[in-house]
């Protein structure tokens, strides 16, 4: 046990003391106390930078800046009658909201924030934990994070809240398989799936980074992949609220939607962070080769790196207009699905060797071709909306009979 | 435009805007600057030497369409009188309940007793407040209109009262524009007319300002006016408000 332990993190190395039980514990309290802050600073950067996008001041009220204004919204929240609809399901209406909270929690736990530190003796990894599954943990939590939001529109007994969770589920299926197929790309590469073997394979020097070593292209299509199974704009059709009310939380009050409300943002976060640890090299980058400050710089990196993709998220939804959900579908399943497929082919062709790598490339262009004149073939064939329904100029005018009827004249 | 970067321009646009200054105001906190014209509460006005304007002819009343303006004129005490004519207003009275506003009473007064200030920001708990009387529609020893404690006066509110009355030359002859045919007031003096459309115009003195300049913020960056724009506008707009605020101190 010990030994499999110490095979996984270094903390472990001299067996199972109380110092290294404590310090273990630690780092989790230390992981969730941050992330926890890290939601409350999001929240305010999202209203901050969009209202500055739209030429808006945004909160001000609380605090310098309305840094405070998430507080005040929670205890807002806290304090508000908590209902429950009497079509709910009351158990699974209940469990829903930590359904999507807690996977968010998990997820970032093998996020690795740093490198190693050590302390009274002991050699310590700055992530929470460090799985040999890895970065399939993170697909797992992603998948039961979408339970939270279907349960939740499905046990509201309510009609929007039960199409937007139809709408989550179909979107989570359609893009976990091109999320699988990039992230596939990248074990390929590393040769590993903990992600502190991830980052430390890319922490020679940009070039070295997973977003240039395996083409930009893997990066595009997760960035795209994970904003969908996020629900953010202009994915944001479970919650779409010219569409669906409010979507899953529309019968969601008090607490309860407080905590929907952290897990989208702890999500976010979370995914800001996964991203630059299969991308962009995690805390990788310049440090100064000073003894105190070896352990500072590349949290710093790490943190200034997530904030440009937490700023990523905020500038797609000042700037996207949401996508009509056929729309979306189409993305998955004709354009990412196949384009993660063939790229991780090409990539892994490349790591046998570069003959096989050229190879599959011409296979993968042959089936782009061909998928494309598919799709083309089946577009010609479609029957629009003017097969079913003739325009309205050209339409019969309805028989005599329904005529009385609909005019509620009942013989 | 079309083409695939289109795409991008949501992006551009948006990057854009964080740049700019934002078009809010924080209300309560600061208002937009009025303009000259604007139509607010009324201020019955004084001579220069402290005599009121009002002779209590009731053509307010008679004009106002709203039907909230209540006069009763009486004879001047021959040992102190209140206005310099034959008679002076006894009674006057305006229900802001009723006022719309239209300064048609501005225009039917024969001797520029009556004009506008203005705030409109006053509110009321219950009617009888509503009504104004005539001691809380008079300007005060130096010619200022009265703050009550339920109005809520800023800075240029009471400064240049009948900016409409200053601008109308009689049936619309051009011939009068610049041409003083009103009374000095008490505190203020001689107003000074409102530019037209000749050349001939004080615009420090009468507070008219084109929009462009009073609202910069709001505009499109190439609309914005020469003058206010790049390092030489921020100073100068720096400067003017430093200038208002001195002559705010020594109003006070």
């Amino acid at each position: 046990m010990t030994t499999w332990l110490a095979s996984v993190d270094p903390l472990y190395h001299h067996g199972l003391t109380l110092a290294v039980v404590l310090i273990a514990l630690l780092r989790v309290v230390i992981a969730f106390a941050v992330l926890l802050n890290a939601v409350i600073i999001m929240i305010w950067f999202e209203r901050k930078a969009i209202s500055d996008m739209q030429s808006r001041i945004g909160p001000q009220r609380w605090g310098p800046f309305g840094l405070l204004q998430t507080v005040a919204d929670g205890i807002k929240l806290i304090f508000k009658e908590d209902l429950m609809p009497a079509e709910a399901d009351r158990f699974v209406f209940k469990l829903a909201p930590y359904l999507a909270l807690i996977p968010g929690l998990i997820t970032f736990a093998i996020v690795p924030v740093g490198g190693t530190m050590t302390i009274a003796g002991h050699t310590v990894l700055l992530q929470a934990a460090n799985p040999p599954i890895g970065i399939l943990l993170m697909l797992a939590m992603s998948g039961i994070s979408v339970y939270g939001v279907m349960l939740a529109g499905w046990a509201s007994g309510s009609k929007y809240p039960l199409l937007s969770s139809v709408r989550a589920s179909a979107q989570m299926i359609s893009y976990e398989a091109a999320l699988g197929m990039t992230i596939v790309t990248i074990v390929l590469a590393t040769g590993s799936l903990s992600t502190h073997d991830i980052v430390t394979a890319q922490a020679h020097g940009i070039w070295h980074w997973n977003l240039i070593r395996l083409g930009v292209v893997p990066f595009v299509v997760f960035i795209i992949a994970i904003t969908a199974e996020l629900n953010r704009p202009p994915f944001d059709v479970v919650e779409a609220e010219s569409e669906l009310v409010g979507g899953f939380h529309t019968e969601y009050s008090s607490f309860r939607f407080a905590i929907f409300y952290l897990a989208e943002f702890m999500n976010t976060i979370t995914m800001s962070a996964i991203m630059v640890t299969l991308f962009f090299g995690g805390p990788a980058g310049w440090a100064p080769n000073v003894a105190h400050l070896k352990w500072l710089f590349p949290i710093a990196w790490f943190l200034a790196k997530t904030t440009v993709f937490a700023f990523c998220y905020i500038w797609f939804r000042a700037a996207l207009p949401r996508f009509r959900y056929d729309q979306l579908m189409d993305l998955g399943w004709k354009r990412l699905i196949p384009l993660s497929l063939g790229w991780m082919l090409i990539v892994a062709g490349f790591i046998v060797a570069p003959s096989w790598g050229f190879a599959m490339g011409a296979v993968v262009l042959l089936a782009w071709t061909v998928l494309t004149r598919a799709f083309e073939l089946g577009h010609s064939r479609e029957r629009g909306v003017d097969a079913v329904l003739p325009n309205v100029g050209q339409r019969p005018l309805p028989s005599e009979a329904i005529r009385r009827l609909s005019d509620g004249e009942v013989d | 435009m079309a083409g695939p970067l289109n795409f991008f321009g949501g992006f551009k646009l948006t990057l854009r805007h964080l740049g700019r200054p934002t078009v809010t105001t924080s209300y309560p906190r600061a208002k937009r600057p009025k303009q000259p014209r604007q139509h607010g509460r009324h201020v019955l006005n004084r001579y220069e030497d402290g005599m009121e304007k009002c002779i209590g002819c009731e053509l307010c009343a008679g004009v106002c369409p709203a039907d909230c303006i209540y006069v009763r004129g009486l004879d001047n005490p021959p040992d102190h009188p209140v206005s310099p004519g034959e008679r002076y207003g006894y009674v006057y009275e305006i229900n802001y309940l009723r006022c719309i506003h239209c300064d048609m009473c501005v225009e039917a007064c024969p001797t520029q007793a009556i004009t506008e200030s203005k705030l409109f920001e006053f509110s009321f708990t219950n009617r009888a407040d509503a009504i104004y009387t005539k001691s809380e529609l008079l300007v005060d020893d130096q010619g200022f209109p009265q703050r009550l404690p339920w109005e809520d006066w800023r800075e240029g509110e009471a400064a240049m009262t009948g900016g409409w009355m200053r601008a109308t030359s009689p049936a619309g002859a051009a011939d009068f524009e610049g041409i003083v045919q009103w009374t000095g007031d008490l505190g203020v003096g001689v107003r000074a007319p409102e530019g037209g459309q000749s050349d001939a115009r004080d615009d420090e003195a009468t507070g008219s300002k084109p929009l462009r300049s009073a609202f910069p913020k709001h505009l499109q960056p190439k609309d914005v006016p020469l003058e206010l724009r790049g390092v030489e506008g921020l100073a100068r707009s720096v400067r003017a408000k430093l200038r208002g605020r001195r002559t705010r101190g020594a109003r006070s």
